[in-house]
C-alpha cells in the first residue's frame, strides 16, 4: 500500500535540506533571512505531514506510506521507512512542535541565528526518521545523530552551566544506545535482517529475551528518562534555551516509549511479561517519588523537568500493565486502554510540557532568571500571559476538558483492572501533580508584585501570544474531543496487544 | 417534540458557556455593561428554558430523556460520550441552579461595581454556571467527574478572584488540593465501576447494579470486600470533598476570602451541594450496600453537630454562614445515608435559596460596612438596613427550621427519616442532629442580634455612611427571600408524593421517608406536629439562648469564655484540624521531597553514582597515565614481559 509513495522520504529531508539552506545566511546580520527561510522549511515539513494523517488507512496495522530501498546490501541493511497508528501522530507532534520552536526563537536567539535553527531544522527531520524507520540501522542512524544538534543547541545557546549538562546529556544517553546496538546486531545474526519487523517475529529464547529487553531498557529508559536514569533531564532542561527544552520535552523524550512499543514488548514479550514487576514499580516511583521532588524545586524549569518525569511514568505504566490484567482479569479487556491512554499521554505531555517551558521562556526572556522566589505577582503586569500560565498549568495537573486528562485517565481506569494499589499509586498523581504545579503558580503568578523586576515586566506581544495560543487550542481540542486520536491508533493498539502478549516460547 | 426538547437542553448549558467565553475573551471591547449583560441574558435564557423544562419533565410527566450529544472517545469498543440525563431530579437541579445563578448575577451587577475585574468575574460565574449544569445534566459517570472538577476549576479562580491578598490565594490552592483528595476517591471509584460493569452510563451501571451485589474483591490480600460498598464508599469521598464533609471539610471556611457572591453561589448553594446530588443520583447503587451507608450517615452526622458548633466562636459574618453551610451539608448528608434522598434534595433546595439569601444579605452588610466583616464592630444596623433586616430574619428562621418557613419542613423531615432509620449509626446521628438544632438557632441568631440588634460598636465614619445598598443588590435578596419562605409548601410533592419517579431508588427496608409519609396529614398537620415536637423546642432554646447571651446580658459571653477557655480553644482553633493538615500532610509533603530530593537525586544518583563514576574513572585514569611514561625502555621492558607472559601460555596451552 502507497509503496510508490515517497511523502515520508519528503517529510524527513525537505527540513534537513532546509537546515542546511539556513547556514548559507549563516552572519548575524543575515538573521531576518534565517528566520524567514527556517520558518518556510518547517512550515512546509507540517503541511506536508498532513497527507499522512487524511491519507491514512485507520483500518489496517500494516505499516502505511512505505518506502524500501536497498541501502548496505551486504548486510541486508536498507532504507526502510513506514508508519502505523502509533508513529503517525508522533510525526505530526514532531513537525507541529518544530514551527513553534522557530517562531518561539524568533528574536530572542540574537547570535548564531542561522546555525540554531537550522540545528533545529535538521533535528526535525531527525526526528521524524526515528519515527518512520522500519530498519534498526537505519533507527540507529538516526536516534544518534538527533543528538548531535541537540549537544549543539545546549552547547552553544545554552546557560552558565551548560557543558557539564552536554556532557552529561550526552554521554548518558550515547552510552545507553550502545547496549541498543549490541542487541540490534546480535538479532542480526539470528535472521540475518535489521528489518524491525524482522525482529518482531523472531523466534527467541527467554533468556536472550532477557538480555534483549534489559539493553533496550537501558536505551530507553535514559531518554524517557526513568527513575533511577533521569537526573540528565533536570540539568539538560535548566542550561537549555528555551527551543531546546521545548523540543527535550515534547519529542525527545517520547523516543524512550516509542522504544518500548516498537522494540522491547514485540521482540521480547516473554521478557517483558517476566520483568513486568520492574517497568511498573519504575514506573509508579517516577508518578511518586518524583512527585514529591518537583514539590520542593525552587527553579522553574527544575520542577517542570521532574513533572515531566512523573507524567512520563504514566506512559510506561500504561504499557507494562497489560501483563497484570491478562494475569488478574484472565482477559485483554482494559489492556488496550492502558497502551492507547499511554499514547495519548505522550501526545498530550508534548503540548503541555512544550507550553510550560515556553511559557518559563517568556519569563525568563524579560527577567533573565527562573527561580520561583524572583517572582510573584507576574498576573500584575502580564495578565494575558498569567491566563495562559494558569491554563497550562491546569493541564499539567490533569484537569478534565484539557488533554492532560485523557491519558491519565485511560491509564488509571485500565490500572484498576490490573490492581487495586497500582491505581491507587497512580492516582495519587491528581493531588501530587495538583500540589507542585499549582504551589508554583500561586508563588510565581498569584500575589502582590514582589520586586521592581516584575513590576517592569511587559505582557506577551503577538509572536508569544501566537505560540501559545496556538498550543492552547491543541491541548483544548485533544481534551474536549480525543476520539480522532484514538481512532488513528485503535486498530494498530489493538494488533499490538496481541503481539505483545502471544508468547515466543 | 423531543427533537426541539434537545436543543433546549443544548441551549440550558451552552448559553452560560457563551457568555462566558464573551466576557472573557472579550472583555476589553464590549465593556463593563456588555460583559454583564451578555452573561446575565446567558444565565435568564438557561433559568427560562429550565422552567419549560420542569413543565416538561414534571407537569407534563413526560418521559426522562437519555441522550448523547457527542462520543469524547472509544477504547476498546467503549464509548465514552457526552450527553445529557434529564429526569425529575435533573429537572429540580436545573431550577434551583439557574435561578440562583440568575440572582448572584445580578446581585452582582452591584456587589462588584467598582472591582477592576468586573468582567472577569462575570466570565468566572456563568462558566460556573456552565459546569455544574453539565454536571447535574450528565448521563454518565466521566462527565459527571468533568462537570465536577470544572466547578473545583471555576471555584478556585474565584477563590482567589482578589489575587493580590496572600489569603485569597492560599486558601484558594487548598481548596483545590482539599477537593483533589476527594476526586483521587471519586476517580478510583470510576475505574472500579468500569472494571465491573463494564460502562460508565449511568441507565447502563444502575440496571446492572441489583445482580452486583455478591460480588467481593480483595484489596487487601485475604480480605474479601463487597464490591458495592467499595465503589460507594470511593464515590462518597468525592462527594465528602465537593461537599466539605470531615475530614475534607476544611477548605469550605477558607473559601470566604472569595468575593461574597460566590460564597453564596457556589460555596452554599450548588457546588458544594453536588457530593448531595451525586448520592442521591447513585441511589440504586448506594442502596445496595448498607456499609456504605452507614459510612455516609455517619461522616454526615458528624459534620453537622461538630461544624456548627464551630459556628458559634466565629466573629467573621461570612465565616459564621460558611460554618452553618458546612453543617447543613451535614444534614443533607445526614438524610443519603437515613436513605431519605428525596429529603436531602429537598434541603438542598431549601437550603440553596435561604443560604444565599443569607450570604446575599451579609453581603449587603458588608458594602454597607465598607468591608468589615467582625460582627463584633457592627451592632444595631436594623434601623440602617431595614430591607437586609427583614431579609435577613427570613433567612435565619427558614435556617433554623421554624416551623412554617421553608427550612422547617426539610429539616424536620430529615430528624424525623433518621429516627427511623435502622442503618447502624442511626441512634448516633440522631442524637447529632437532634443537638445540632440547638446549635444553629444558637449561632445564627448570635449572628443576628450582634449584626442588628445590641447597641452600635462601628466608628463614627462607618455608621455616618450606613445606608442600604443599591436596588440591583437588594432586588436579589426579595427575590430569595420567596422561596425561603414558600419552598416548604412542596414537602407533599416532593417527598411522599413520588415525586421523584424512578430518578431515585430506594430499597424496600430502607424507606424511612415511606413511613413518615403514612403518618402524613398536610401541611398544616405536619406543622402542629413539629410544634409539639423536640427540634422546635430545641430551635426555640437556641434562639433565646442567643437572645438571652448577647442581647440581654453581653457580659455572659466573655465570662463563659474564660471560665471554659479549654473549650473555647478548641472551638477557636477548629479541632485542630488545619494544624494537622499542615504540619503532617503540607509540611510532611516538602520534608519528604527534600528528602527525596536531597539524599535520593543529588547525593546518591548524582554524586555518588553519576559524578561518582565520572570521578573514579578520572583518578583511575590519572593512575593509569603514570604508566605512559614516555621513556622507551619502560615500553621495551613492558613488550618483553608481556611476549615473555605469551610464551608462556601458549606453550602451556599445547
Amino acid at each position: 500500500m502507497f509503496a510508490d509513495s515517497s511523502l515520508l522520504s519528503l517529510v524527513i529531508w525537505t527540513p534537513i535540506f532546509g537546515g542546511v539552506l539556513v547556514l548559507l545566511a549563516s552572519k548575524d546580520e543575515q538573521a531576518g533571512a534565517a528566520r524567514w527561510i527556517s520558518l518556510f522549511f518547517s512550515v512546509l515539513t507540517l503541511l506536508m505531514t498532513i497527507p499522512l494523517y487524511t491519507g491514512f488507512d485507520t483500518t489496517t496495522h500494516q505499516m502505511q506510506f512505505v518506502e524500501q530501498v536497498p541501502w548496505i546490501a551486504t548486510y541486508n541493511i536498507n532504507y526502510h521507512l513506514g508508519i502505523d497508528g502509533i508513529s503517525m501522530p508522533l510525526i505530526l507532534l514532531t513537525a507541529f512542535t518544530t514551527v513553534l520552536v522557530v517562531i518561539a526563537g524568533w528574536e530572542v536567539i540574537k547570535h548564531k541565528t542561522a546555525q540554531y535553527m537550522s540545528a533545529f531544522l535538521i533535528m526535525n527531520g531527525l526526528m521524524i526518521g526515528v519515527f518512520s524507520a522500519l530498519d534498526a540501522i537505519l533507527f540507529y542512524v538516526f536516534w544518534e545523530a538527533m543528538l548531535i544538534p541537540m549537544f549543539l543547541i545546549i552547547g552553544i545557546w545554552g546557560g552558565v552551566n551548560r557543558v557539564y549538562a552536554t556532557i552529561k546529556f550526552f554521554l548518558y544517553t550515547f552510552l545507553g544506545s550502545v547496549f541498543m546496538l549490541i542487541a540490534l546486531i546480535y538479532m542480526f545474526t539470528q535472521s540475518s535482517s535489521f528489518g524491525i519487523l524482522d525482529f518482531h517475529g523472531l523466534k527467541l529464547g527467554i533468556t536472550e529475551q532477557i538480555y534483549i529487553f534489559l539493553a533496550f531498557l537501558i536505551a530507553f529508559a535514559v531518554k524517557v528518562p526513568m527513575w533511577p536514569v533521569h537526573t540528565w533531564l533536570p540539568d539538560a532542561h535548566v542550561e537549555a534555551p528555551t527551543g531546546g527544552s521545548v523540543i527535550l520535552a515534547a519529542i525527545m523524550l517520547k523516543m524512550g516509549t516509542y522504544g518500548f512499543v516498537r522494540f522491547s514488548m514485540p521482540i521480547a514479550p516473554d521478557a517483558s511479561n517476566q520483568l513486568d514487576w520492574l517497568m511498573i514499580t519504575l514506573s509508579l516511583i517516577a508518578v511518586v517519588y518524583i512527585a514529591f521532588v518537583a514539590l520542593v524545586q525552587k527553579d522553574m524549569k527544575k520542577l517542570i523537568a521532574y513533572s515531566s518525569i512523573s507524567h512520563m511514568g504514566f506512559v510506561t505504566l500504561g504499557f507494562f500493565i497489560v501483563y497484570t490484567i491478562a494475569e488478574s482479569t484472565n482477559s485483554l479487556s482494559g489492556a488496550a486502554m492502558g497502551i492507547e491512554g499511554a499514547l495519548v499521554q505522550m501526545i498530550s505531555h508534548g503540548f503541555i510540557s512544550g507550553a510550560m517551558f515556553l511559557c518559563v521562556g517568556v519569563m525568563y526572556d524579560r527577567l533573565h532568571s527562573r527561580q520561583i522566589s524572583d517572582y510573584g505577582g507576574v498576573v500584575n503586569t502580564m495578565p494575558v500571559f498569567a491566563a495562559f500560565m494558569v491554563f497550562f498549568a491546569m493541564a499539567n495537573a490533569g484537569l478534565p476538558g484539557t488533554s492532560g486528562f485523557v491519558g491519565e485517565f485511560m491509564i488509571i481506569l485500565s490500572a484498576f483492572k490490573a490492581n487495586f494499589w497500582i491505581a491507587f499509586l497512580a492516582a495519587t498523581t491528581l493531588i501530587f501533580g495538583a500540589a507542585y504545579t499549582l504551589w508554583m503558580v500561586k508563588r510565581v503568578i498569584f500575589g502582590e508584585v514582589a520586586n521592581e523586576g516584575v513590576a517592569a515586566l511587559k505582557d506577551l506581544n503577538n509572536r508569544e501570544f501566537f505560540v501559545l495560543g496556538v498550543l492552547a487550542l491543541a491541548v483544548l481540542l485533544l481534551g474536549i474531543w480525543p476520539a480522532p486520536l484514538l481512532e488513528v491508533m485503535s486498530v494498530t493498539v489493538e494488533n499490538l496487544v496481541q503481539q505483545i502478549t502471544q508468547t515466543k516460547l | 417534540m423531543s427533537d426541539s426538547m434537545e436543543q433546549i437542553y443544548l441551549a440550558i448549558v451552552l448559553a452560560p458557556l457563551f457568555g462566558a467565553i464573551i466576557a472573557g475573551l472579550f472583555g476589553k471591547q464590549i465593556g463593563r455593561a456588555g460583559a454583564h449583560w451578555v452573561t446575565n441574558i446567558g444565565v435568564a435564557i438557561s433559568f427560562i428554558l429550565s422552567i419549560v423544562v420542569f413543565k416538561h419533565i414534571v407537569i407534563d410527566a413526560a418521559p426522562s430523556f437519555n441522550g448523547t450529544v457527542y462520543t469524547w472517545l472509544v477504547s476498546e469498543g467503549i464509548r465514552f460520550e457526552i450527553g445529557f440525563l434529564v429526569d425529575r431530579l435533573t429537572a429540580i437541579m436545573l431550577l434551583v441552579v439557574t435561578f440562583v445563578s440568575l440572582m448572584v448575577h445580578i446581585y452582582t451587577i452591584g456587589y462588584m461595581h467598582d472591582d477592576p475585574g468586573y468582567q472577569r468575574f462575570f466570565c468566572y460565574i456563568s462558566l460556573f454556571t456552565f459546569s455544574m449544569l453539565m454536571l447535574v445534566m450528565a448521563n454518565n459517570f466521566m462527565q459527571l467527574f468533568f462537570g465536577w472538577e470544572a466547578v473545583g476549576l471555576v471555584s478556585y479562580l474565584l477563590i482567589g478572584f482578589w489575587y493580590k491578598k496572600e489569603t485569597a490565594i492560599y486558601a484558594n490552592l487548598k481548596a483545590f488540593l482539599v477537593n483533589r483528595v476527594g476526586d483521587f476517591g471519586f476517580l478510583l471509584g470510576i475505574a472500579a465501576i468500569l472494571m465491573y460493569f463494564n460502562s460508565l452510563d449511568y441507565a447502563e451501571v444502575f440496571q446492572a447494579a441489583p445482580t452486583m451485589t455478591q460480588l467481593t474483591m480483595e484489596i487487601i490480600p485475604g480480605s474479601a470486600w463487597s464490591v458495592m460498598t467499595v465503589i460507594c464508599i470511593l464515590l462518597f469521598i468525592g462527594a465528602m470533598g465537593k461537599s466539605a464533609q470531615v475530614p475534607l471539610h476544611v477548605w469550605l471556611p477558607d473559601s470566604m476570602e472569595g468575593p461574597t457572591p460566590i460564597s453564596a453561589l457556589i460555596h452554599a448553594a450548588t457546588m458544594v451541594t453536588a457530593g448531595i446530588f451525586m448520592v442521591a443520583r447513585m441511589s440504586p447503587m448506594f442502596e445496595l450496600s448498607e456499609t456504605a451507608l452507614s459510612v455516609v450517615l455517619v461522616i454526615g452526622a458528624i459534620t453537622a453537630l461538630f461544624m456548627g458548633l464551630l459556628g458559634i466562636v466565629q466573629n467573621d459574618i461570612k465565616r459564621v454562614v460558611a460554618y452553618s453551610t458546612l453543617s447543613q451539608l451535614g444534614y443533607m448528608t445526614v438524610a443519603l445515608g437515613a436513605s431519605a434522598y428525596a429529603a436531602g434534595i429537598f434541603h438542598l433546595m431549601t437550603h440553596a435559596a435561604f443560604k444565599a439569601l443569607l450570604f446575599l444579605g451579609a453581603g449587603s452588610v458588608i458594602i454597607a460596612m465598607h468591608h468589615e466583616q467582625d460582627i463584633t464592630k457592627m451592632g444595631g444596623l436594623k434601623k440602617y438596613l431595614p430591607v437586609t433586616y427583614w431579609c435577613m430574619l427570613i433567612g435565619s428562621l427558614a435556617l433554623i427550621g421554624f416551623p412554617g418557613f421553608s427550612g422547617f419542613f426539610s429539616k424536620d423531615a430529615i430528624i424525623e427519616a433518621v429516627h427511623a432509620s435502622t442503618i447502624p449509626g442511626a441512634g448516633f446521628a440522631y442524637l447529632c442532629v437532634l443537638l445540632g438544632v440547638f446549635v444553629t438557632a444558637f449561632y445564627s441568631f448570635r449572628m443576628f442580634f450582634l449584626v442588628f440588634h445590641t447597641k452600635e460598636r462601628m466608628d463614627e465614619h462607618t455608621r455616618s455612611h450606613l445606608h442600604e445598598p443599591a436596588k440591583i443588590v437588594i432586588l436579589p435578596l426579595i427575590a430569595l427571600a420567596i422561596p425561603s419562605v414558600v419552598a416548604g409548601y412542596y414537602i407533599y410533592p416532593l417527598l411522599f408524593g413520588g415525586y421523584f419517579g424512578d430518578a431515585i431508588v430506594v430499597s424496600q427496608q430502607h424507606d424511612t421517608l415511606a413511613k413518615l409519609g403514612e403518618s402524613y396529614t398536610g401541611i398544616f398537620g405536619f406543622m402542629a406536629h413539629g410544634l409539639l415536637a423536640l427540634p422546635f423546642w430545641l430551635a426555640m432554646a437556641g434562639l433565646l439562648s442567643a437572645w438571652y447571651l448577647y442581647e440581654k446580658r453581653p457580659d455572659i459571653p466573655g465570662m463563659i469564655k474564660s471560665r471554659a477557655a479549654v473549650i473555647y480553644n478548641i472551638l477557636i482553633r477548629k479541632y485542630g484540624f488545619d494544624e494537622f493538615n499542615d504540619f503532617f500532610f503540607a509540611g510532611g509533603a516538602r520534608g519528604l521531597g527534600r528528602l527525596f530530593w536531597n539524599i535520593g537525586d543529588v547525593k546518591l544518583i548524582d554524586g555518588l553514582i553519576v559524578n561518582g563514576t565520572a570521578k573514579s574513572v578520572g583518578w583511575f585514569s590519572a593512575r593509569i597515565r603514570h604508566l605512559q611514561t614516555g621513556y622507551l625502555y619502560h615500553y621495551a621492558f613492558a613488550m618483553i614481559i608481556g611476549l615473555v607472559v605469551l610464551v608462556v601460555f601458549f606453550v602451556n596451552d599445547l
